[in-house]
C-alpha cells in the first residue's frame, strides 16, 4: 500500500517501542520514591543554633519529620510551612529580645533564598524507596533502555543506500511543524509565562520583568512598523492547525523538563538519584541536577550523533563535524570537568566561551580561579584568550562554524537531536528582522551585565548607576541563561526549529557573527548559473537563511548567522553550493546579482 | 507601456523581474492559470515526497510582487487577439496589452498510444499534474513510467517514496542514452537498478489498458508483455504548449512559436521565450527548442531588453545543464555529445565504485578543450566555462584541474587520477599543479583571457 511514512523494519519498531517504554518509566520516576526527612538533614545547612532551634520547633509544629510523604509536592508543602513557621519564631524572638550584640538584623533572620537553595537537597536526602535503593536499575531502564531503543532504530538505517534522506519529513506529525499563527501563540504564551514566573523569581519585584516586556514590545514595533513588515505578507507554510501534534507534544515535554530542571529541581530528585553512582565514580561527589543534565545531554548527542552520521554518511564534512561535536561534548563538556572536580580543581568546560558562558566573570567564579593555583589561573587566562584572540582569529580563517557546528555544546545538541527539526526555522524576511534585533540585544545585555559585574568586583560597589549588579546578574541568568537558552532554546526544537537559541538568542553567536559578517574569509559560494531555485537549501537551513535567494542570483553568501553546518550544500540537487574560505573578491562576489546573461557594453556575458 | 506576460514559470518571471529592473515605469502583468505565485517547477517532486511544503517551492515571498509592482493575474488565456492587441480570458473578459511575452511552457508528449487519454495516465509538468497524482496515489499498487529522461526518473523516485513499485520502460539500451555518453548512461542505469527500480531497457510501450472504469489498469509492451499498473507516467519528452495559439492572426507556429534572434515572433510586439519558443536559426550545436530551466532564464532576461527597445540577440552561451538521478548528481559544461563527434577526443575517468566519473572532451587535432561531463562529482561552472570559451589546451586544463573541483571540503580529490589516466593513454608525463581551492579559482577567473 502506498504510504506517507518511511519504511521501518521489525527491529526498528522494537527500538521505537523500547524507547517509548523508557520514556514512560522516566516520566513516571519522580512519583515512585517516598520522602522522609530526618532532623539531621533538616538542620544540616544551618550553623546558627538560633536557626536550628527555630527549625526544630517549627518541625514539631508541622510534623514534617514524623511522616513519609508520597510526593515531592507533599514534602514541599510541609517544608514551606515549617520554614515559614521558623521564620515567624525567629522574627518574634528578635522583636521580643532584640538583635544579639554585634549582629545586624539580616544576619539573624532566616532569609527566603536559603529555603530556595536548600529545598532540592532536602528533598534529595529525604528520598527513600526503589530508586534510591537501586539507582543502577533505574538508570538502565530509562537512559540505558532509551539509548538502546534509539540505536536499534538508528543502526538499521546504515543498510539503506547513502544519500539524502528527507522522505516524508513534512508528512510526519513529529517533524511537520506549525504554521505562523500557532508558532506566534506558543512564543507569546511562553514569553508571558516566563516573565510572569520571573516576577516571583525576582522575589516579587516587577522591575526587570517589566523592562524586558517593554523591550519586547519595542522590538515588535521596530520590526512591524518602523521596518514596515506589517501588512507585507511573508511566505509562510505549514500544516493546517495542529496536525503536527506529536511535535507539539514533544515540545511541551521538553519545555516541562527544562522548567523542572531550572526552577523546580526538587521535583526531579529521583532522576538525580539514579545517576548518583556515576557521579561518584567520576568526581567522587554525589550528583546534582546539573550532572544529570550533562549526562543526558551527552548520551543524547552520542546516540543522535550516530543517527546524523547514518543520515549523511555520503558526506564526509557532515560525518567529521558530527564526530567533532560528539567528542567535544563527551570529553570537554562532560568528562574533563568532572575529573577536574575529582582532582579538587574548579569545574570548568574549556570550550565554553564568554558571553555564552555568561558567569565567567562573576565574582565567585573569578575568586574560584584565583584560589585554584596555577590551574585556576590558566583557566582564567584561557577563557580570556578565547574571547579576544581565539574567536576573531578562527572566525576570520574559517567562519563561525569552527565553534557553532563543530565544538559548541548547544550547537552539538542542535545538530544531533535537533536535526529532525532543522526545516522548521522561519525563512521569511520578517523573521530575519526580528532575529537581528533580538540577538544583538542579548549581546548588548550580556556586555552591560558583565561590565557591571567587573565594575562591582573591582570597584567594590554593589550598584552601578543605581542598579543592583546582583539583580541584573540574577535576571540575566534567569531570563537568558535558563529561559531563553534552555526552555525556549531546546523546548522549541519541534515548534520553531533546532537553532532557536543560536539564531535569536546566543550572545556568543552574535559576536562570532559580527566577525563573520565583516572580517572573515568564510562564505558559501554559488556555482555559476546552476541553481534551479528548488528551495532545498532554504528549507533545510536551520538558521532560517533564505539561501536560495542568494543562490539563484549567483551570489556568494556572507551572513552573520550562518553556522556552516553545510547541509545546504549537501541537499542541493545540482551541486550549486560550497562552503569555502578565501578573502579573494569576497565583497564583490557577495554583492550584486551575478546570474546575469547580458552585460551592456561588454560583448560576452557570463552564465 | 503595458507588457503582458503569459506564463509564470522561470522564463516569464525572469522577464518580469528584468523589465522592472530596467524600467521603473513599465506596467507589468504576469498571467497564469496554473498557480497564483511562481514556484520552482523542477522542485515539484520534493513537495510530493514530503521534503518540502508547497510554499517552500516559491522562490519569492508573496510581498515581492507587490513591492516590485508586478501584477499577478490568475486567469486562463483562451485566445490572443493579435490584431486588436488584446487577450481574451476563459471567463469572457479581455485585457489590452502594448507588448506581449508568451512564456507558456510545454506539456508532455503522447505518441498515439492506445489508452493514452485514460485516467491515471499523465505526465508530471504542472502543479495540476502533481495534485492529480496526489489525489490518485491511494489507488496505485504499481506504476509504469514510459520514457527515460530527467522527469521520468523524478516521477519514478516520487512513486518509490510512497513505497509503490515502479517499472520504467525505455526505448534505449541504457538510461537517457540519447543525451549521455554510453559509460555515463550505463552508470545511471546501474544506479537506478541498485535503488530497486524495475528498469526495462530496449522496451517500448504498445498499449495502455482500461481497467473497466476508464482508468489505466495495465500496459503491454511491444514485446507483448503485460504489466499490471494503476498509473502510467508519460515522460517521453515535452513539447511546446501552443494549441491555444493556433488561431492567433499572423503568429507563425512550428513545433513551437517561431522566433528570430531577438525572440520576436512573426507578429509585431509579440515575443516568445522559454520552453515554447522555437528559435529559427539556432546557434551551431544547439536545438531550436531547448526546454530547460537555464535557457528559459536567459531568454527571460534577454526578452526584457528587447521589449524595452534595447536590442540584444539571444545568445544561449556555452551549454550547461545539471540533474540528479536519485542520489547521482550530474553536471555538464560545453560539448559532450552522446555519440561523440568526428575529431573530438575524450578522456573518461571512472571511479572504481562506479558512481563517480569525469569526462573531458577536446579536439583531437589541437587539444582545445570542448566539454566536461561530471557524474557524482561537482565542478565549477565558471572555471569550466572560461576554459572552454578561451579554447584552452586540454593539458593546461588537466594540470590545473583542481581549480574546477567544487566538491565539499574533506571530499577526496580525484584530479590526480584523471591526469594519470591521461598520461597513461597518451604517454605524457603531466603533473597536477593545482588542487581544489577557492582563492586560486578566483584568481584564475579574474585573469583576462589570452585569446
Amino acid at each position: 500500500m502506498p504510504s506517507t511514512s518511511t519504511k521501518k523494519s521489525t527491529l526498528q519498531y522494537l527500538g521505537l517501542a523500547l524507547f517509548a517504554v523508557a520514556l514512560l518509566i522516566f516520566t513516571a520516576m519522580p512519583g515512585i520514591d517516598d520522602y522522609q526527612l530526618t532532623e539531621e538533614a533538616l538542620l544540616g545547612p544551618f550553623e546558627s543554633e538560633l536557626h536550628q532551634e527555630a527549625l526544630r520547633m517549627a518541625a514539631s509544629q508541622t510534623g514534617v519529620l514524623d511522616q513519609a510523604y508520597e510526593t515531592t509536592f507533599g514534602l514541599e508543602r510541609a517544608l514551606k510551612q515549617t520554614y515559614s513557621n521558623a521564620q515567624f519564631i525567629i522574627n518574634r524572638d528578635i522583636d521580643e529580645n532584640g538583635v544579639p550584640e554585634g549582629k545586624q538584623r539580616w544576619e539573624v533572620e532566616l532569609p527566603d533564598w536559603k529555603f530556595k537553595s536548600e529545598i532540592t537537597n532536602w528533598t534529595k536526602t529525604a528520598s527513600v524507596g526503589p530508586v534510591v535503593s537501586n539507582p543502577w536499575m533505574w538508570f538502565l531502564l530509562t537512559i540505558g533502555l532509551g539509548a538502546l531503543g534509539g540505536l536499534l532504530y538508528i543502526i538499521p538505517k546504515f543498510s539503506a543506500p547513502a544519500g539524502i534522506k528527507h522522505d516524508h519529513i513534512y508528512h510526519n506529525q513529529l517533524t511537520k511543524g506549525l504554521d505562523l499563527s500557532w508558532r506566534t501563540f506558543f512564543v507569546t504564551a511562553t514569553v508571558i509565562g516566563v516573565l510572569a514566573y520571573g516576577v516571583s523569581y525576582m522575589d516579587d519585584s516587577y522591575f526587570w520583568p517589566a523592562v524586558t516586556a517593554g523591550i519586547a514590545v519595542l522590538i515588535l514595533l521596530l520590526v512591524l512598523i518602523v521596518q514596515r513588515s506589517w501588512g507585507r505578507e511573508p511566505r509562510d507554510a505549514g500544516p493546517e492547525g495542529i496536525s503536527g501534534y506529536l511535535g507539539i507534544f514533544f515540545g511541551i515535554y521538553l519545555i516541562g523538563f527544562y522548567v523542572l530542571l531550572y526552577w523546580a529541581s526538587h521535583h526531579i530528585v529521583a532522576w538525580v538519584h539514579m545517576v548518583d553512582p556515576i557521579s561518584r565514580m567520576l568526581s567522587g561527589n554525589g550528583a546534582s541536577q546539573w550532572f544529570l543534565y550533562g549526562l543526558m545531554y551527552t548520551f543524547i548527542i552520542l546516540v543522535m550523533g550516530v543517527r546524523m552520521i547514518s543520515k549523511y554518511r555520503h558526506n564526509k564534512y557532515q560525518m567529521l563535524r558530527t564526530g567533532s561535536v560528539m567528542f567535544f561534548q563527551t570529553a570537554f563538556a562532560f568528562l574533563i570537568p568532572e575529573i577536574l572536580v575529582a582532582l579538587n580543581k574548579p569545574w570548568y568546560d574549556f570550550k565554553n566561551i564568554w558571553p555564552l558562558d555568561y558567569d565567567f566573570f562573576f565574582g565567585w567564579q573569578l575568586d574560584q580561579f584565583q584560589s585554584a593555583g596555577a590551574v585556576g589561573l590558566f583557566m582564567l587566562f584561557w577563557g580570556i584568550l578565547l574571547v579576544i584572540v581565539g574567536v576573531p582569529l578562527m572566525v576570520h580563517l574559517v567562519g563561525k562554524r569552527w565553534y557553532c557546528s563543530w565544538v559548541c555544546g548547544c550547537g552539538g545538541l542542535a545538530e544531533t537531536m535537533g536535526d529532525p527539526f532543522r526545516q522548521l526555522s522561519d525563512k521569511s524576511l520578517r523573521a530575519w528582522k526580528f532575529e537581528r534585533w533580538i540577538i544583538h540585544g542579548v549581546l548588548v545585555a550580556a556586555v552591560v551585565m558583565t561590565g557591571m559585574t567587573l565594575y562591582s568586583y573591582f570597584g567594590g560597589s554593589s550598584q552601578v548607576l543605581g542598579f543592583e549588579t546582583g539583580k541584573v546578574q540574577k535576571w540575566y541568568g534567569f531570563l537568558i541563561g535558563a529561559g531563553f537558552a534552555g526552555v525556549v532554546g531546546t523546548g522549541f526544537y519541534p515548534l520553531m526549529g533546532n537553532r532557536v537559541w543560536c539564531r535569536f538568542g546566543c550572545p556568543l553567536a552574535a559576536y562570532l557573527g559580527l566577525v563573520q559578517r565583516f572580517q572573515s574569509r568564510f562564505r558559501i559560494t554559488t556555482n555559476g548559473g546552476q541553481c534551479i531555485s528548488c528551495g532545498n537549501c532554504s528549507t533545510y537551513c536551520e538558521m532560517g537563511i533564505d539561501v536560495r535567494h542568494y543562490a539563484q542570483r549567483g551570489q556568494d553568501i556572507v551572513r552573520a548567522s550562518c553556522v556552516g553546518c553545510g547541509v545546504c550544500a549537501a541537499v542541493c540537487p545540482r551541486g550549486v553550493l560550497r562552503l569555502e574560505n578565501s578573502s579573494e573578491d569576497i565583497s564583490e562576489r557577495a554583492a550584486a546579482e551575478r546570474v546575469i546573461h547580458i552585460r551592456e557594453g561588454e560583448e560576452v556575458g557570463i552564465l | 507601456m503595458h507588457v503582458a506576460i503569459i506564463g509564470n514559470g522561470i522564463a516569464g518571471v525572469t522577464a518580469a523581474r528584468w523589465l522592472r529592473k530596467l524600467d521603473d515605469a513599465v506596467q507589468i502583468t504576469l498571467i497564469s492559470a496554473e498557480t497564483e505565485y511562481f514556484f520552482s517547477r523542477t522542485a515539484l517532486m520534493y513537495a510530493y515526497m514530503g521534503h518540502m511544503r508547497w510554499e517552500d517551492l516559491m522562490p519569492y515571498e508573496p510581498f515581492f510582487w507587490e513591492k516590485n509592482r508586478i501584477e499577478l493575474k490568475k486567469a486562463y488565456v483562451e485566445r490572443v487577439l493579435t490584431t486588436e492587441k488584446k487577450l481574451k480570458f476563459g471567463d469572457g473578459t479581455t485585457m489590452p496589452y502594448d507588448k506581449l511575452v508568451l512564456a507558456v511552457g510545454s506539456t508532455w508528449n503522447k505518441f498515439g498510444w492506445p489508452g493514452q487519454d485514460l485516467e491515471r495516465v499523465r505526465g508530471m509538468v504542472s502543479a495540476q499534474d502533481l495534485q492529480y497524482l496526489e489525489e490518485h496515489t491511494h489507488e496505485i499498487e504499481r506504476g509504469v513510467i514510459v520514457g527515460g529522461g530527467l522527469i521520468g526518473i523524478e516521477l519514478a523516485e516520487m512513486l518509490h517514496s510512497r513505497h509503490i513499485p515502479v517499472t520504467i520502460l525505455i526505448r534505449e539500451p541504457s538510461y537517457w542514452s540519447g543525451a549521455l555518453p554510453p559509460e555515463e548512461s550505463r552508470m545511471v542505469s546501474r544506479h537506478i537498478r541498485h535503488h530497486g527500480f524495475d528498469l526495462r531497457e530496449n522496451t517500448e510501450l504498445d498499449t495502455i489498458h482500461d481497467d473497466g472504469s476508464g482508468a489505466a489498469g495495465a500496459v503491454t509492451t511491444k514485446d507483448g508483455e503485460r504489466i499490471e499498473c494503476q498509473y502510467v507516467g508519460l515522460t517521453a519528452g515535452v513539447h511546446p504548449n501552443i494549441d491555444f495559439l493556433r488561431d492567433a492572426d499572423g503568429l507563425e507556429l512550428g513545433r513551437g512559436i517561431k522566433v528570430n534572434g531577438f525572440l520576436e515572433t512573426s507578429v509585431a510586439d509579440v515575443y516568445a521565450i522559454g520552453d515554447c519558443a522555437e528559435i529559427q536559426e539556432p546557434r551551431p550545436g544547439r536545438r531550436p527548442v531547448e526546454a530547460i530551466w537555464y535557457t528559459g532564464r536567459m531568454m527571460g532576461e534577454t526578452v526584457a531588453y528587447n521589449v524595452l527597445g534595447r536590442q540584444h540577440a539571444y545568445d544561449p552561451g556555452i551549454w550547461f545543464n545539471s540533474a540528479k538521478f536519485l542520489d547521482l548528481e550530474y553536471q555538464v559544461y560545453g560539448e559532450v555529445p552522446a555519440k561523440g563527434r568526428e575529431g573530438l577526443a575524450t578522456l573518461y575517468w571512472e571511479h572504481h565504485d562506479g558512481e563517480k566519473a569525469v569526462r573531458i572532451n577536446y579536439e583531437e587535432s589541437d587539444g582545445t578543450v570542448r566539454g566536461f561531463n561530471l557524474m557524482g562529482i561537482r565542478y565549477r561552472h565558471e572555471v569550466c566555462e572560461k576554459w572552454i570559451r578561451e579554447n584552452t589546451h586540454v593539458e593546461t586544463v588537466l594540470q590545473n584541474l583542481g581549480l574546477a573541483n567544487f566538491d565539499p571540503e574533506f571530499y577526496e580529490e580525484y584530479e590526480e587520477e584523471v591526469v594519470k589516466l591521461y598520461n597513461q593513454q597518451t604517454g605524457n608525463n603531466l603533473q597536477l599543479k593545482q588542487k581544489r581551492g577557492l582563492s586560486a579559482a578566483i584568481r584564475f577567473l579574474r585573469r583576462r583571457g589570452q585569446s
